[in-house]
């Protein structure tokens, strides 16, 4: 066998293991020495091997006997350190939560693990996942795999789910789960040039996933291919009651989107994204995308989201609002870390003060300001009413397009030294391509098209109507076959 | 609209939060830089626009008020900093 077992996608394992031509186990054993040689990437917090291999074995064994089995059976994949795990360490990369050890598992990871996937570890994220660079994690940063002009690792992955991006980028997991509550599974999966999957608001239950902004925040795969990430979701995805948000409706096969055929497909090219700052190089890899769909068969139509400029500033006031009221369980009475104070409040101050990192304190402060009295309406009922601007935008906009191709971050990977030294009004800039999805509710994927004179991937996003998938499926496989990016991370090269 | 010293004190008592007077000076500047940023949005008209407060398509449904769950006690009180006697422990409030 002279593939490199790192290298498969999702799809071609699953093969080859119904094939017998390797075991989860040997799988497994490649992808914990690949993370062993790329520690230096920082892409996990923790990692699980012991638990990995025995999950190996007993999928090995589950094979062998002709039991029933998984639809992912014997995939090894990485959990973001947001999704609670029974008996493991699952941290938010936050100091607070630096030792709590769940005693119950989220919904997405326990459907992942009943599909038969065997996780290795947990990976990095930004603290709470606010971020876009995982800077914010307590754990430190993680190494984009790909490296700047000089060869060296000085690039942020992009966050919040950077580990994700990075460990699925480098060959340290075939998939990751990742959550996105602005844009942080596609700006990653952007700078990192992989594919991923914000799906429907409501597709994926969040229960068990450490909350951020609740009417924001979902789940999502992580993978290197359209195919890898459709089967992830098809898994991940369904009705629990464990949140009331999530909608009790059939999972589709998404990997039967993946038709091939567009034609007569109408998408719409958001006129308010082809904006004075957009860099040069970015809008010719989105003119390169929509000559790809032109050419199989699409129509490419020009639309109007009016209200797109607005989508920024109404994303942090209400993440932030949301974040505030989250974060306030964090008292250091339930929760292992406790700083001690002569009076209760005391204690509280004394543990979140401690525990929370500079930026959640940012946005704790900016949250409790605008949701205070005398404020409320003036910044979040407001925020609100945008919100609902921005959301029949998209509605409006879908009754004459079929799905809308957009850019999927404003730049490539940036260094650290740049991200170090912006305001944080300048770095919350990174997501202006993402959070009107966000703010929406619909599904959005994110795949790299091309590369950049710098040598870093570029990525687009396929946005779709809420729980239509399959569309975003069939378009994005069909440019992703297009364009035919192949290019690997410096780091897999070798 | 500025967010000054005193306001600043205000919120981080309400959100249980104190910090030394030079990061105090540098948070203060940030959320006055970010609510500057997000005036912008003073310039849309929502006029009888009402607010969105959650895209969920699902309406949120009842369920039977039963137990699902038990004998939990020592696994969630693995967490806490302090208990005894399964209750969690805090400073003395009452004296």
């Amino acid at each position: 066998m002279t593939t490199n077992l790192v290298d498969l996608h999702i799809s071609e394992a699953l093969s080859l293991l119904e094939k017998k031509e390797i075991s989860a186990v040997e799988l497994t054993k490649a992808h914990l020495a690949e993370m062993e040689k790329a520690r230096f990437l920082n892409a996990y917090i923790t990692e699980t091997p012991e638990l990995a291999l025995a999950q190996a074995q007993e999928s090995d064994k589950k094979r062998a006997n002709g039991e029933k089995i998984g639809r992912l059976e014997g995939i090894p994949i990485a959990n973001k350190d947001l999704y609670c795990t029974k008996g493991v360490k699952t941290t938010a990369a936050s100091k607070i939560l630096s030792n709590f050890i769940p005693p119950y598992e989220s919904t997405v990871s326990q459907n992942l693990k009943d599909a038969g996937t065997i996780m290795l570890g947990k990976v990095n994220t930004d603290q709470f996942a606010m971020g876009g660079s995982t800077m914010t994690s307590y754990f430190g940063v993680t190494k984009n795999p790909w490296t700047d002009e000089n060869g060296e690792y000085t690039l942020v992955p992009g966050g919040s789910s950077g580990g994700s991006a990075a460990a699925v980028s480098a060959g340290l997991c075939m998939g990751a789960t990742g959550s996105d509550t602005g844009g942080s599974i596609r700006q990653p999966a952007s700078f990192c040039g992989i594919t991923g999957i914000k799906p429907t608001y409501g597709r994926c239950s969040r229960y068990g996933i450490v909350a951020f902004a609740s009417s924001l925040d979902q789940a999502g795969p992580m993978a290197r291919s359209v195919k890898d990430c459709a089967l992830l979701l098809g898994e991940m995805a369904g009705y629990d009651a464990k949140d009331s948000t999530v909608v009790n409706t059939p999972v589709p096969d998404y990997t039967k989107a993946l038709t091939g055929d567009i034609k007569g497909k109408k998408i719409g090219i958001p006129t308010e994204y082809r904006s004075k700052e957009l860099n040069p190089e970015i809008a010719a890899a989105w003119d390169k995308g929509i000559e790809l769909l032109k050419n199989a068969g699409a129509e490419i139509v020009e639309i109007s989201l009016p209200h797109t400029k607005y989508a920024l500033p109404v994303y942090y006031i209400i993440a932030c609002a949301e974040a505030s009221s989250n974060l306030a369980r964090y008292d250091g009475v339930r929760y292992t870390t406790r700083v001690d104070g002569k009076t209760l409040d005391e204690m509280y101050e004394n543990t979140r003060s401690d525990g929370f990192g500079p930026e959640v304190i940012r946005r704790i402060l900016l949250g409790t300001f605008v949701l205070s009295a005398g404020f409320y309406d003036a910044y979040y009922t407001r925020a609100q009413r945008v919100r609902r601007l921005i959301y029949n935008d998209f509605i409006t906009a879908f009754e004459s397009v079929d799905a809308i191709l957009a850019p999927a971050a404003p730049t490539t990977a940036l260094s650290y030294e740049a991200m170090q030294n912006m305001s944080p009004v300048d770095t919350y800039l990174g997501d202006v391509f993402t959070t009107p999805a966000s703010l929406a509710g619909v599904p959005s994927l994110a795949l790299p098209i091309t590369i950049a004179k710098n040598g870093l991937p570029i990525g687009l996003q396929v946005i779709g109507k809420h729980f239509d998938e399959n569309t975003v499926f069939q378009v994005s496989g069909v440019l992703e076959s297009l364009a035919g990016f192949d290019k690997k991370p410096h780091h897999v090269k070798g | 609209m500025s967010f000054n010293e005193t306001t600043i004190k205000n919120i981080a008592k309400l959100a249980r939060l104190h910090f030394p007077a030079d990061q105090e000076e540098k948070f203060t500047k940030d959320i006055n830089s970010i609510l500057n940023w997000v005036e912008e949005l003073k310039e849309v008209n929502v006029d009888n626009v009402e607010p969105l407060i959650s895209v969920s398509m699902q309406e949120p449904g009842l369920r039977t008020d039963e137990v699902t769950t038990g004998e939990l006690q020592n696994e969630l009180m693995a967490n806490a900093p302090e208990s005894a006697h399964g209750f969690y422990v805090v400073p003395k409030m009452v004296e």
